[in-house]
């Protein structure tokens, strides 16, 4: 999901006539800054041209994203960072987030608030003007705080804060002329200090002395050092031993004799104590109507978070993706592209181009027959995955717009317990039935690292991705109960492992805690470009594996390796009941998941009811892969990794022949 | 023991500087009243050397149940009477000494949810009844998870186990004096705050008190 943002030519609304014929040689780099789900990916899109993902849930932006514009002749990168809640950081993200706005040494901080929520979001704002870096405070989702009764007096934020305060409605592009105007003029002249909220007497003399004994340089205001250092803020001690190692001690000896006269946290005591300096500010600038009203969207809101309306919903949800993906999607498309269009026309043409054109039996091979870049390769990218990934990207974009996801958590969180997750995992749970390694990415969401790891393994054990389940939905849709026997083996290994590994695992219970986002109707413009970019993020991944596997199957081929290996599996394959000639299907199976069963729906003609569940069970079972392992090396290491790798492999196959005994001995699905 | 008031705001101030402020010794002369200090030296309380002033073993624990009363009557004032913390000073100063009774006291500190600190912060010394972590039907101040389902109340503190939590809370902007409804209980609890629904688990939803309306 991370991209570098190709440089672009949006223009600045405003231009600069030419005023500044010599351009500063130098870039200047924004920063846009804020809670999470607060818009900031929206302004990054308008302001750079580019596009970066937009969801509705938080922590969208798992990585970083840059884009270079202009704005009125000056060169700008504008960074999008994750969200943050305070500077002083709790998840890794933020931790990444503070790091830029540390280092990075920006002209410009762009503070982005969702307006509704104006109260809780200016402990960000504040604490970005006490560091002192130039600040714009932006409210955003403007609309939807005035559709909630909502009236900002702009001149008197602008005042209090002494800050420059534009609104806006991002996903409406109103505002957004505005905010380029002021970033220009803020570019050209500058911005004045913003205000300082005072925290009381004794917070303040001991900031006071704190800022009188550093000597050193710091990328922000000495007084923003001292009330982190006071909120036992752990990079910045050590940023503090290393510029000032004289007094570090002294320091600490004064944080020390603070600390023992509160009862509590010093950084509760700050937020206390700056929250009360806030409401005072929202009272004399914001006018709100009281509570809101239990309006239609409250009301679907109320039947999706209680479990008697909820759960029905739920279902609904899942049977609606089925029939989307494993019925539209796994058949009828994958029929037409792969039936009408690779079998009927492509291949046979090509095959036929080959045998006219090309003498060399090995060459011929590496691009058609069995084993060819387009016949295989090109054919299971294009007409088995990409119907049926597409149709889920675009299902899980209309999912996550809508708002839906965090309150289907708040609703597993129970059951994700008992397997050692939280509800908050179900984000990256769902992802991984589109993408297993985009699942595995998202996983860095979680707040504990024993909950990445648990997600990080589930996702590799038991989460099929969508060309994987449509293709098994496909193939399996003869025979109800052999779904069902699939699901439920499935269902119950990923509850028995996860339990295992919640207790095995070493780390303590996971919390559970989420913010619901409003429920709104997704825009289908974002829906598409989402899918789009998803798809194409996909294809990056997908294709160049696919071509290589391609590759290597055919050197395998003609190298006799292939059938070596084919015959090395025979017994494995004995033991699970099946052929020999299912063992390909599991080669394909190390290149990728999706590409095995995508296998298994081209020989599902040759096998019994029961050999294709327990072919089906263990490929979903089996290892994950190739991008997947890639994404969890990245993400988790080595020593996990192959940890996961150890313990799958043979997992899946013991599975597979426990449950070939199981049908064979009942008698059942043959 | 019978102790003028007079003596117990000396006990707390001298509570307060060797035990909040570690400060080793209070100079004799800030004591204006001989008797208060005759009073006190007599119920060997105090000790004097000739740095000055410090409480005696039996002192401290004295002391520290004036303190507790002082600041459980702060509490009383500021969370059931509203009154700001300059204006419950005075109440709080006279109040404290009506909490004698350990039944009475208790009984405050149990209708208050066994506060752990004052309005203003400091830290209040336990007793029996929190350690014991009492529960008696007519409290006002609830755990989150122990309200009704549609209650609705004020936020009046956070105690959660661990700083972690603590710091979760304040990011998404539970703070003392925010309006918080709880809108359902299972299968999590979600509750409004200011214009944001939040969904937390029990645990959570356990660390915030909250005085129902």
């Amino acid at each position: 999901m991370s991209r570098k943002v190709h440089k672009s030519k949006a223009k600045s609304s405003i231009e600069n006539k030419g005023v500044e014929q010599d351009q500063e040689k130098e870039t200047h780099k924004i920063l846009l800054v804020g809670y999470p789900n607060v818009g900031k990916s929206v302004i990054f899109n308008d302001l750079t041209g580019a596009y970066v993902v937009v969801s509705n849930y938080p922590g969208t932006t798992v990585a970083v994203d840059r884009g270079r514009t202009e704005i009125s002749g000056k060169k700008v990168e504008i960074i999008d960072t994750p969200g943050m809640y305070s500077l002083l950081p709790i998840t890794e993200e933020e931790r990444v987030a503070r790091e830029i706005l540390l280092t990075e040494k920006p002209s410009l901080v762009i503070n982005i608030l969702d307006a509704k929520n104006i109260d809780r979001m200016l402990h960000l704002s504040l604490q970005l003007i006490e560091t002192g870096l130039p600040v714009i405070t932006v409210l955003n989702m403007i609309d939807e705080a005035q559709a909630e009764g909502m009236e900002f007096d702009i001149n008197a934020l602008e005042e209090t804060l002494r800050t420059p305060v534009v609104m806006t409605a991002a996903t409406k592009k109103e505002g957004l002329k505005e905010l380029r105007k002021v970033i220009s003029t803020a570019l050209k002249v500058g911005l004045a200090p913003g205000h300082i909220v005072r925290l009381g007497p004794e917070i303040e003399s001991t900031v006071l002395k704190i800022e009188n004994l550093l000597q050193g340089q710091y990328p922000i205001r000495k007084r923003a050092v001292a009330l982190l250092l006071l909120q036992k803020d752990s990079d910045i001690e050590s940023l503090v031993k290393q510029k000032d190692p004289e007094v570090f001690d002294k320091v600490n000896q004064i944080i020390d004799d603070v600390s023992e006269m509160y009862a509590r946290p010093l950084d509760y005591v700050i937020t206390n104590s700056r929250q009360k300096q806030i409401d005072k500010l929202v009272d004399r600038t914001v006018i709100s109507e009281g509570e809101k009203p239990m309006d239609l969207k409250e009301r679907i809101n109320r039947a999706l978070i209680r479990p008697s309306t909820g759960i029905p919903i739920l279902i609904m949800v899942i049977l609606g993706l089925y029939f989307l993906v494993g019925v539209n999607g796994a058949g009828e498309l994958v029929d037409f592209i792969e039936g009408n269009i690779f079998e009927d026309h492509i291949n046979p043409a090509l095959n036929g181009f080959l045998n006219d054109h090309v003498p060399w039996e090995p060459a011929r091979g590496l691009i058609g027959g069995e084993f060819g870049i387009i016949t295989l390769g090109l054919r299971y990218a294009v007409a088995i995955i990409f119907p049926i990934v597409g149709i889920f990207f675009l299902a899980f974009s209309l999912l996550e717009d809508s708002g839906y996801l965090p309150r289907l958590s708040l609703l597993i969180d129970r059951i994700f317990k008992r397997i050692g997750l939280s509800g908050r995992a179900v984000i990256p749970m769902t992802l991984g039935l589109g993408c297993d390694t985009m699942g595995t990415l998202v996983t860095r969401t979680l707040e504990t690292k024993k909950e990445q790891v648990l997600a990080t393994l589930l996702l590799a054990l038991a989460i099929p991705c969508s060309a994987q389940l449509g293709v098994i939905f496909g193939v399996l849709s003869i025979s109800v109960l052999a779904l069902f026997t699939w699901a439920l083996v499935i269902f119950i290994v990923m509850l028995f492992i996860g339990w295992l590994g919640s207790n095995l695992i070493p780390g303590g219970k996971p919390q559970f805690f989420m913010e619901l986002p409003p429920l709104r109707v997704p825009k289908l413009s974002n829906v598409l470009v989402k899918t789009y970019t998803r798809m194409i993020w996909y294809f990056k991944e997908v294709l160049p594996l696919f071509i290589v596997a391609s590759v290597l199957l055919w050197l395998g081929d003609i190298t006799g390796m292939f059938s070596s290996l084919v015959r090395g599996l025979e017994p494995l394959m004995g033991a699970l009941g099946l052929p020999g000639s299912a063992a390909p299907v599991f080669i394909y199976g190390f290149f990728r998941r999706d590409y095995g069963a995508a296998g298994l729906y081209d020989m599902s003609g040759t096998l019994s009811i029961a050999q294709l569940t327990v072919t089906a069970v263990t490929l979903t079972l089996f290892i994950p892969c190739i991008a997947q392992v890639m994404m969890m090396y990245k993400e988790r290491g080595k020593k996990i990794t192959l940890g996961i790798i150890a313990f799958i492999f043979p997992f899946a196959f013991f599975v597979g022949y426990l449950l070939n005994i199981i049908l064979t001995t009942l008698g059942v699905l043959i | 023991m019978n102790i003028s008031e007079e003596a117990e705001e000396v006990l707390e101030s001298l509570w307060i500087s060797q035990i909040e402020k570690e400060k080793s010794h209070f100079k004799g002369d800030k004591i204006d009243e001989k008797t208060v200090f005759e009073e006190l030296k007599d119920l060997n309380l105090i000790k004097q050397d000739k740095n000055g002033i410090r409480l005696t073993t039996k002192g401290k624990e004295v002391a520290e149940g004036v303190i507790r009363r002082h600041r459980l009557a702060e509490r009383l004032f500021h969370d059931l009477i509203h009154m700001s913390k300059k204006k419950m000073e005075s109440p709080a100063c006279r109040f404290e000494h009506l909490l004698i009774s350990g039944e009475v006291e208790e009984g405050v500190c149990t209708l208050l949810g066994h506060p752990r600190e004052c309005p203003h912060g400091r830290r209040i010394p336990k007793g029996r009844c929190c350690r014991e972590r009492r529960q008696k039907a007519g409290r006002v101040i609830h755990p989150l998870s122990e309200i009704k389902r549609g209650g609705k109340g004020k936020v009046i503190y956070i105690q959660a186990e661990d700083h972690n939590t603590l710091k979760k809370l304040m990011a998404m902007g539970i703070l003392p004096g925010r309006k918080i409804t709880l809108i359902q209980k299972s299968p999590s609890f979600v509750f409004s705050i200011g214009r944001t629904q939040i969904a937390v688990d029990k645990e959570i939803a356990s660390s915030i008190f909250v005085r129902t309306e």
